[in-house]
């Protein structure tokens, strides 16, 4: 017998009585402003947001904020007038040296500050990742109370590669002193944005 | 974990001979555990979400069988390539086989204590292939030629100064340098070569989605995507107990992991493994190296309800006291007692005994695995199969003979008593295991017995 069917056997074999799954969880915690929320949530894990009602706006951020960048690359058209061109589809250790990504979110969550960003919206996966600094744009009605209505909005939909980003890669290994920039990121940006 | 013939006891003796340093771990740890606290409190539902999650694990220990069957063939419609090994051994060849396939000597990992558990990276090295842990306390452990002392702080037990000693040896920083931004910044410059020039990476799982065939990573690091995406071959190895049923039971277990492990509210990054990217090649390795047995003793399969996010080591008065190496095995602390048994009865004989069985354990635990009865009851086991040590088997039965005759309890009652006050150097000596570390209580002048007798003119 191969290992597959030995260890499935002996599941069967082992296995307890069958139990159901549990009823959904009640009235999970609900903010009254989840916007404000996860405002507190990324400052605390030491990102910060930045509230915007255009991508003029993040533009003339990017060029007050970031004018010492040489390599600002993003996924978004709209901001095309302040980032590199023709950086797609390259391949991806050639990312090594990109001082900022901007990417846009599909949602955030309030309780955690995560938001919920997946392959199609990277360009390439490694670029949330290998990055030296992270803005990541997210609609200001897209920001949801807790995680089970972030998986509410995820439901069955198909993806290679989907991540929780939730502030600027972090380390606690030596005495627990933290230390924001482990691997990734060492800050992150969040432009919430109020097309209103 | 190689320590000679030391048990918990002896290996936790040599932790103690620097009692400034399990003062200092001990509140290290306790700082955490009082983080893990502080952050489940900010959720009202917080035991709803604990309940919720050990059902949700009931429920796939109980249907444990279908689950991997449609978790595998999901996977596979992904693209990814699913093995399966029975133990260790296996799952080492397995990975082995993989790297050689593709001509790899030099390889990243990021956490995993399954391969910890398998004793890969030694197996690997044998086989001249070159493994770098990315994972900082785990890189740091790696240099010092240590095993984790703690599963998700592997290098807790060290100190900043020790660190930066390992670091101007390895990796050149200036002598006498401890500043823990300084050694990150070292580090992260350091790892950054390695992820850009390693061909395959190799990463543990926290969740895999029968439902999907996806498996979740979480670090705070990020070192487990770095590895990921940048290598031409990901392998992602798992113990067959990491599946739960639904995408939508993340919630559950995502709200639960890191505040149960260190206050935070979420990781860093979870991230959602579905398919290989283009060109890419994804294995995943399931791996049953005992858990099968383990399912099988209906008073101990809880324990794979486990998430690994380390909140019973963290609160664990022994654990804190005693440091993750005294355990000699992969996963320390009071979970790990329940777990190394299984493994090997003889070896790991001393473990559900490194334990006060006060049950803080149980009550942080977020899926409730009854972890302290569980401790009790290895102990029945252990002793009845003939693996307890001498000394406390024959202690245990001299305390059954004592307790179970009420005449043989109050002389023996009286005795001692008497010694304590008369002759203490009969039990304040290195004989006697109980004055380690302790001073004996002054005596109490009669036994309860004797004062309810007096004051109630029985």
């Amino acid at each position: 017998m191969n290992s597959r069917a030995e260890i499935l056997s002996r599941i069967k074999e082992n296995q307890p009585e069958l139990t159901s799954l549990p009823a959904e969880l009640t009235a999970p915690l609900q903010y009254a402003d989840p916007v404000a929320m996860f405002s507190t949530v990324l400052g605390n894990i030491g990102g910060t947001t930045v509230p915007v009602s255009s991508y003029e706006e993040i533009q003339d951020h990017i060029k007050t904020h970031f004018a010492d960048q040489k390599r600002i690359v993003s996924t978004l058209p709209e901001l095309s007038q302040v980032t590199e061109a023709g950086w797609e589809g390259q391949d991806p250790h050639s990312y090594e040296d990109i001082d900022i990504a901007v990417i846009r979110a599909h949602f955030g969550v309030a309780e955690n500050a995560a938001l919920w960003v997946t392959e199609e919206l990277m360009q390439q996966r490694v670029i949330p990742f290998i990055c030296q600094q992270l803005a990541v744009v997210v609609q200001r009605k897209d920001i949801y109370s807790n995680m089970h209505e972030a998986y509410g909005q995820v439901a069955d939909s198909v993806y290679g590669f989907g991540t929780f980003i939730a502030g600027p890669s972090k380390t606690a290994d030596i005495e627990q002193s933290l230390v924001l920039g482990a691997h990734g990121p060492k800050n992150m940006t969040v432009f919430i944005m109020d097309l209103n | 974990m190689n320590t000679g013939t030391k048990d918990h006891a002896g290996l936790a003796d040599i932790f103690n001979e620097d009692e400034a340093r399990v003062d200092w771990h001990d509140e290290t740890l306790w700082f955490v555990r009082a983080k893990r606290d502080k952050a489940a409190h900010t959720l009202p539902e917080w035991e709803a979400l604990r309940e919720n999650a050990s059902k949700i694990k009931d429920n796939v220990l109980s249907n444990l069988h279908d689950y991997l069957l449609q978790f595998e063939a999901k996977a596979q419609q992904n693209g990814i390539t699913v093995h399966w090994a029975a133990d260790a051994e296996e799952h080492n060849q397995i990975v082995h086989s993989i790297l050689k396939a593709q001509g790899v000597s030099r390889i990243v990992k990021s956490k995993s204590m399954l391969t910890e558990e398998c004793h890969l990276n030694e197996h690997l090295q044998k086989s001249g292939i070159e493994v770098i842990d990315t994972d900082l306390g785990e890189r740091i452990v790696q240099l010092a030629e240590e095993p984790p002392s703690h599963i998700v702080l592997p290098c807790i037990h060290k100190k900043k100064e020790e660190i930066g000693e390992l670091f101007h040896e390895h990796l050149g920083t200036p002598k006498g340098e401890s500043d823990p931004q300084f050694l990150t910044a070292a580090a992260r410059v350091h790892l950054r070569e390695k992820f850009l020039t390693r061909k395959a990476a190799i990463t543990g799982v926290n969740f895999a989605i029968a439902e999907t065939g996806e498996f979740v990573v979480c670090t705070n690091e990020g070192n487990a995507d770095m590895g990921a995406h940048l290598a031409d071959v990901h392998i992602a190895c798992m113990g067959i107990e990491k599946i739960i049923p639904k995408r939508k039971h993340l919630s559950v277990f995502l709200r639960l992991l890191a505040r149960s492990a260190t206050g935070q509210p979420i990781t860093t990054y979870s991230s959602h493994f579905n398919k290989p990217r283009a060109g890419q090649e994804m294995h995943l390795i399931l791996v049953d190296n005992g858990r099968t047995r383990q399912l099988g003793r209906a008073d101990f399969r809880n324990s794979l309800k486990c998430i690994r996010c380390g909140a019973c080591m963290n609160t664990c008065p022994v654990y804190r006291r005693s440091g993750g190496h005294s355990y000699h095995t992969a996963i320390a602390g009071p979970i790990g007692s329940i777990l190394a048994p299984n493994l090997d009865m003889k070896e790991y004989a001393d473990l559900p005994f490194a334990s006060t069985l006060c049950g803080s354990c149980t009550n942080v635990c977020p899926v409730k695995i009854n972890i302290h009865e569980q401790l009790y009851k290895w102990r029945q086991v252990i002793v009845k199969e003939g693996y307890a040590d001498t000394k406390k088997a024959l202690a245990m039965k001299a305390m059954d003979f004592t307790l179970s005759s009420p005449f043989l309890y109050k002389t023996a009652g009286k005795a001692g008593r008497w010694v304590i006050k008369n002759a203490p150097f009969m039990v304040n000596n290195k004989l006697n295991a109980w004055y380690k570390q302790r001073d004996m209580p002054e005596p109490p002048k009669q036994s309860f017995s004797e004062w309810y007798k007096k004051n109630n003119n029985e």
